[in-house]
């Protein structure tokens, strides 16, 4: 475990090299420390981010113990490493939620979906079988509010980003990018192929917590027609 | 109770101290871009300093109150004014009932912010009233102002109105503006040749040495496409040893992130709340006002600090404000 200074009110836990393809047992660790941590409240801590590797870790530099300005990092550090190491082992090994997701891949949703198919050489039925067939995990959450980055996507399914991003992409777009998949939750730019739209609310401000999935979480989707898309989204 | 947005200007938004607590689903910080700025302004009106007030981006802004207010601001070199009396950064003014403020454009700098008495009374949304542009939620409906805004303000509390007009007394029998003020170094942020001191960051070494020696020695200009998520810098272009693409992880307001343009990007308090791109350094907390003065065409130096001092410094600011918060309780309570 590595901490490094992200800026001098924060810091980056990594559990691994920050190079290194993530992979589910990274993202055990990770979702372990958050728990670690959370649960060890240390002085001058005010938030975390996991994403796949690292936790980022957000704190008050005026509010944490340490004996000199100086020290404040290291003593924080410290603080941190204790407190990894000391909880039990198998306080974060509670199963994990499965959210399905209903998606609707008609073409109406599904912009990006002939593209998708002349690069796979699959047709359009078999993206996707293959992308609700699939379990993903949420590696993290970020870019834009609620957006979830997905980890599972069928290699047959791994294509480049489209070279010209969309200035907009409509609420709820589900979309592919490298050997991921994931979901625009607002209204937002962005370079992905969208394949298909979900009814769910992914962001919602009034809510507490105001996104629908986060690290961790296991993810499943489930098709849907046109006519029960209208119905789920009232 | 409100104050009425006769122009919006050119970018003018809601904001408080920002949003702790969502990152990690990824709700940015967000608030004013100088939260300094924003505490000082606040304690000058004898509001609580996390009171959200207007950052006011590149000026154009004219608002009328209705009722009697005491209002501050901290800044760039803004040319604010209520009729013809010129408003000092760092002063408490008065305004009557039915007078208006004007913040025309700055001469220097980039933003302001402005505190009014009482505060802004918009709802609280993810524990904070400041305005997520691009998430389009909090401040006034999460969006900018708009000409025509009716923004609604607290009741003064009997507290701060008796201290508000206390200090009032002082200077109304010559003036609206108090003759006392904030350090300047806090109210005036907005530099002619602006440094902006950095630590290392986590991907320092896959740079090449010339880019770290670019990065300290060279100045860069800041391009017209910045915004409150970042200023994006123009210069010498930073190369990195070898491409390995990264893992998106977290960032922070001051990381000082290069895309493979080469061109680096300084962060501010709406930047995503992770990315994938390396980050040769970040810019110290003190220094964020100096950043978030930075306008297009204007050009940045950077000087590399030790995390250590650092720290130092945000403390010894701490002091400060802490003798500057004691200074004004006497001064209203004499």
């Amino acid at each position: 475990m590595q901490i490094t200074p992200l800026g001098d009110s924060a810091l980056i836990v990594r559990v691994c090299e920050s190079s290194a393809e993530p992979d589910e047992q990274s993202l055990r660790i990770v979702l372990e420390v958050v728990h670690k941590i959370k649960s060890a409240p240390i002085p001058g801590i005010l938030e975390l981010t996991p994403a796949y590797t690292t936790i980022g870790i957000f704190f008050d530099p005026l509010r944490v113990e340490a004996a000199a300005p100086e020290s404040i990092f290291d003593s924080l550090a410290g603080q941190i490493r204790k407190a990894v190491s000391h909880a039990k082992k198998s306080a974060a090994r509670t199963a994990s939620r499965v959210v399905e997701i209903p998606v609707c891949y008609d073409p109406e949703f599904a912009l990006d979906l002939d593209e998708v198919a002349q690069l796979t050489g699959l047709s359009a039925k078999e993206i996707v079988d293959l992308h609700r067939s699939a379990t993903y995990r949420v590696n993290c959450v970020g870019f834009t509010p609620g957006f979830p980055f997905l980890s599972g996507l069928s290699a047959k399914l791994v294509v480049p980003r489209r070279s010209t991003p969309r200035k907009e992409i409509p609420i709820g777009s589900v979309a592919i990018a490298g050997k991921q998949t994931g979901v625009y939750p607002v209204k937002s730019p962005g370079g992905w192929n969208i394949i298909g739209r979900s009814p769910l609310r992914f962001f919602d401000a009034a809510k507490n917590p105001p996104a629908l999935l986060r690290a961790g979480d296991c993810v499943r989707f489930r098709s849907i027609t046109r006519a029960k898309f209208a119905a789920l989204q009232k | 109770m409100s104050a009425t947005i006769l122009r919006a200007g050119f970018l003018t938004s809601i904001q408080d101290l920002g949003r702790t607590g969502f990152r990690e689903f990824g709700v940015s910080l967000g608030g004013a871009l100088d939260s300094h700025a924003l505490r000082v302004a606040n304690l000058l009106v004898g509001n609580d300093e996390s009171q959200p007030g207007l950052e006011i981006t590149l000026g154009g802004l004219r608002i009328r109150f209705d009722d009697e207010r005491t209002v501050a601001w901290c800044g760039g070199e803004f040319d604010v004014r209520v009729r013809s009396t010129s408003l000092p950064a760092g002063h408490a003014t008065s305004i009557s009932a039915g007078e208006e403020l004007i913040v025309n454009p700055p001469k220097l700098g980039c933003r302001s912010w402005l505190a009014i008495s009482g505060g802004i009374a918009v709802p609280i949304v993810l524990g904070s009233r400041s305005t997520d542009l691009r998430g389009t939620f909090g401040g006034m409906k999460g969006r900018a102002l708009r000409d025509g805004d009716v923004i609604p303000l607290n009741k003064i509390r009997r507290s701060s109105a008796l201290a508000t007009l206390r200090r009032g007394r002082q200077t109304a029998a010559t003036e609206k503006v108090s003759s006392w003020s904030a350090p300047v170094n806090w109210t005036t942020t907005a530099k002619e040749n602006p440094v902006l001191r950095f630590i290392r960051g986590s991907d320092w070494d896959r740079f090449n040495p010339s880019s770290h020696l670019a990065l300290t020695n060279d100045s860069f200009a800041v391009s017209p496409d910045s915004d409150r998520m970042g200023a994006r810098l123009e210069g010498t272009e930073l190369k990195r040893n070898e491409n390995v693409d990264l893992v998106s992880e977290a960032v922070a307001p001051g990381t000082i992130q290069v895309p493979p343009s080469g061109k680096p990007i300084v962060l501010l308090g709406d930047c995503q709340t992770i990315g994938g791109y390396p980050k040769i350094a970040h810019v110290i907390t003190v220094d964020l006002p100096v950043a978030a003065q930075l306008r297009a065409g204007d050009t940045v130096r950077f000087q590399e600090i030790s995390l250590a001092d650092a720290h130092r410094l945000l403390y010894e600011r701490e002091r400060e404000l802490e003798r500057f918060r004691i200074g004004l309780s006497l001064r209203s309570r004499a």
